[in-house]
């Protein structure tokens, strides 16, 4: 009793014909082999400081050094391994339970879903920056805190969105004939309900992995993340304001940020075209 | 998470079968389907009504959650001889009622709360209220000017994105809003500050204004307002050239955020009969643009405007800190590093109940712009 859904089966192939998802194809897969392949790629030791200090960026190191003497380029390489593992990891965390919590709210609808629904309200009376500054800061300035810092303020978009994909299907022919037929409410849920959520959730999670970046970095941007000295990428931006004239210190590592952000953003915005069918259509007719 | 996953955060997004928002006549669905009567009034009531439950919810949260910070800040505040001397730390307890149990301090800070009594920072050691006095309309300032900046932008590169779509206009517009809201806000202040007033020396440095000048009488606290008001002109410009780049740099992402979404919102409503039927008994294209797509494509755009405000607020915290801007953001870091409760407390309390009147301000907007939403 599979109805076609809203979004109906998921057009995958026609979403890598865009070249735009090529592009953020190729740069995401670029930056995940350097991420697993940085001590093979990286010149230098990330944490050796027997450089020459400040050096501008030349033959010897492309991207320069930094104010201790490391290599810049070699930084970057292993700051991927950082960012790029524990951004995915907290996506997919938020997708679990933020989905979870939403798609119970919009099934089990009256208190059950008011009650998540106004949880998720209060999270986003605040700015996210400044709840997960003051939860980072609660628990103390590591990684592992902003990571939970930013998960506390990323789950809620994921129930609001699942709580309102869920009440548009809840009532069509395909569930309710599905309850008819007798199943019980979680078989209804998970048979009939989920699969026509995922592809706007896939969308989502995909778009929401530059935005978890962003966020991550910026709160060690502030201190409240990465410790000296991982090569974490917000971390090195921020050690370049303490010596501007060397522009090189804070470009390169906010343009390794700058690119997985874009990267993830032009594959999550391609997936969106070709996933709706208003606009999946005319990709398709473009594409043929 | 943020705005940046907003566009699929939409109702619509769950009822697009039913086909985008169209003005429909006012006299039909004026009632509900249960035949409620004044249904937006109702409409409001209820939404004034969790927004007052709201607000109680954030300074209960604000509370706990400064509350549960494991570092003591009596070790934060008291200096190494005087943390030595149990009498000094006990009064220095007694007086900031941290010996109370836990609900009495919140009722103790809520009766505070009633009389704009926020506490002490035990940083400036100075009210909590009388900081953010001072550093709210430093933040409005720059969030206001970058929010217009980023409707009046967003939504003209959004519209003509739509109008333009697949040509060449659409796809420059789609990579650089997309390019937009990827770049990290911290990052594009260090090399805007860098290459622009560094560099270039185009761009005024870090405050409000110039260090020679004096700020103006105050009246609302916005460098700007207050300036013209007072006729000075010098103080005027001099505060305009400071706010500018950190302002662009804040509305970056939100112009990008909106351009995808307007584009979007006004796509949907382009194909539909109504429209056609509307150019096809002549109307001129201002009118058909203004009160046949414009109109219904609003409501998702204000809803993200909403949210993006929220971004903007968060985007201060790091813009702020770049450009050496006397704001919240600047002291809510300040705060939250140096574990100063009663001003971290204050700064969410602020922060959460300005975005929850724009928040309630979007609703009510959304509620008057589609009748449908009134009654669900």
């Amino acid at each position: 009793m599979k109805g076609s859904g809203i979004l109906g089966r998921t057009r995958l192939p026609e979403a890598w014909r865009q070249p735009l998802a090529v592009a953020g194809g190729v740069i995401a897969l670029a930056w995940i082999v350097i991420a697993i392949a940085a001590p093979l790629l990286a010149p230098h030791d990330p944490l050796a400081q027997d450089l020459p200090r400040l050096a501008p960026p030349g033959a010897g190191h492309w991207f320069g050094t930094d104010q201790l003497g490391r290599d810049i380029l070699s930084r970057i390489m292993f700051g991927a391994r950082v960012s790029i593992p524990l951004t995915l990891l907290l996506v997919v965390l938020s997708v679990l339970i933020g989905g979870l919590l939403g798609a119970a709210a919009g099934y089990f609808g009256r208190w059950v879903g008011e009650t998540i629904m106004r949880i998720a309200d209060l999270v986003f009376a605040f700015p996210t920056v400044i709840l997960a500054m003051v939860v980072a800061a609660a628990l103390g300035a590591s990684l592992t805190n902003a990571v939970l810092a930013v998960l506390v303020v990323a789950w809620p978009s994921y129930a609001r969105v699942t709580r309102g994909l869920v009440l548009g299907v809840r009532e069509r022919e395909f569930v309710l004939s599905g309850r008819l037929l007798g199943f019980s409410a979680w078989r209804s849920l998970r048979v009939d309900v989920l699969p026509n959520v995922t592809g706007p959730i896939l969308v989502l999670a995909t778009l929401d992995i530059g935005t978890a970046l962003l966020l991550l970095s910026g709160l060690s941007f502030l201190g409240l993340g990465a410790k000296p000295p991982s090569p974490e990428w917000g971390a090195m931006v921020a050690s370049g304001v303490d010596v501007f004239d060397s522009w090189w210190v804070a470009t390169f590592p906010g343009l390794a940020i700058l690119t997985v952000v874009l990267a993830f953003n032009f594959l999550g915005d391609s997936l969106r075209d070709a996933l709706d069918p208003r606009t999946a259509r005319a990709i398709k007719e473009r594409a043929l | 998470m943020s705005p940046a996953s907003a566009p699929s955060n939409e109702p619509e997004s769950g009822t697009a079968v039913q086909g985008p928002t169209a003005p429909v006549p006012r006299g039909r669905t004026g009632r509900g389907p249960r035949g409620s009567r004044r249904p937006l009034a109702r409409f409001l009531a209820r939404r004034v009504a969790i927004a007052l439950l709201l607000a109680l919810a954030i300074t209960l949260v604000t509370f706990v959650l400064t509350n549960l910070v494991p570092g003591d800040p009596v070790s934060a505040n008291l200096g190494q001889q005087a943390l030595g001397d149990p009498a000094i730390v006990a009064q220095w307890r007694t007086d900031h009622g941290l010996d109370r149990p836990l609900p009495e301090q919140y009722l103790l800070h809520l009766e505070g709360l009633l009389h704009g009594d926020l506490g002490m920072s035990q940083q400036s050691h100075r009210p909590v209220a009388d900081d953010l006095a001072e550093f709210v309309p430093a933040t409005l300032e720059l969030a206001g000017t970058a929010i217009i900046i980023s409707l009046v932008l967003g939504v003209a590169f959004g519209v003509i994105a739509a109008l333009r779509r697949d040509r060449l206009s659409d796809h420059v517009l789609r990579i650089a809003s997309l390019i937009g809201i990827s770049v990290p806000t911290f990052w594009l202040a260090l090399v805007a500050f860098y290459v622009f007033f560094f560099r270039l020396q185009i761009t005024p440095g870090s405050g409000r204004i110039d260090p020679g000048l004096s700020p103006p009488p105050q009246v609302t606290g916005l460098y700007t307002v207050d300036s013209a008001l007072a006729g000075q002109w010098d103080v005027f410009s001099s505060a305009i050239g400071h706010l500018l780049a950190p302002a662009l740099v804040l509305a970056l992402y939100t112009i990008g955020l909106l351009t995808r979404f307007t584009r979007s919102a006004v796509l949907e409503v382009l194909g539909q009969d109504y429209v056609r039927a509307a150019r096809a008994k002549g109307l001129p294209g201002r009118v058909v643009l203004f009160r046949y797509i414009l109109r219904p494509a609003l409501v998702p755009i204000i809803t993200v405007a909403g949210l993006a405000f929220g971004s903007l607020l968060s985007g201060t915290v790091l813009v702020e800190a770049v450009f050496a801007w006397p704001g919240v953001g600047q002291y809510a870091y300040k705060s939250a590093t140096t574990l100063d409760l009663p001003a971290v407390m204050g700064v969410g309390l602020v922060v959460g109940l300005v975005y929850l009147v724009i928040n309630l301000v979007v609703d009510v907007l959304y509620g008057v712009i589609d009748p449908r939403v009134r009654v669900s």
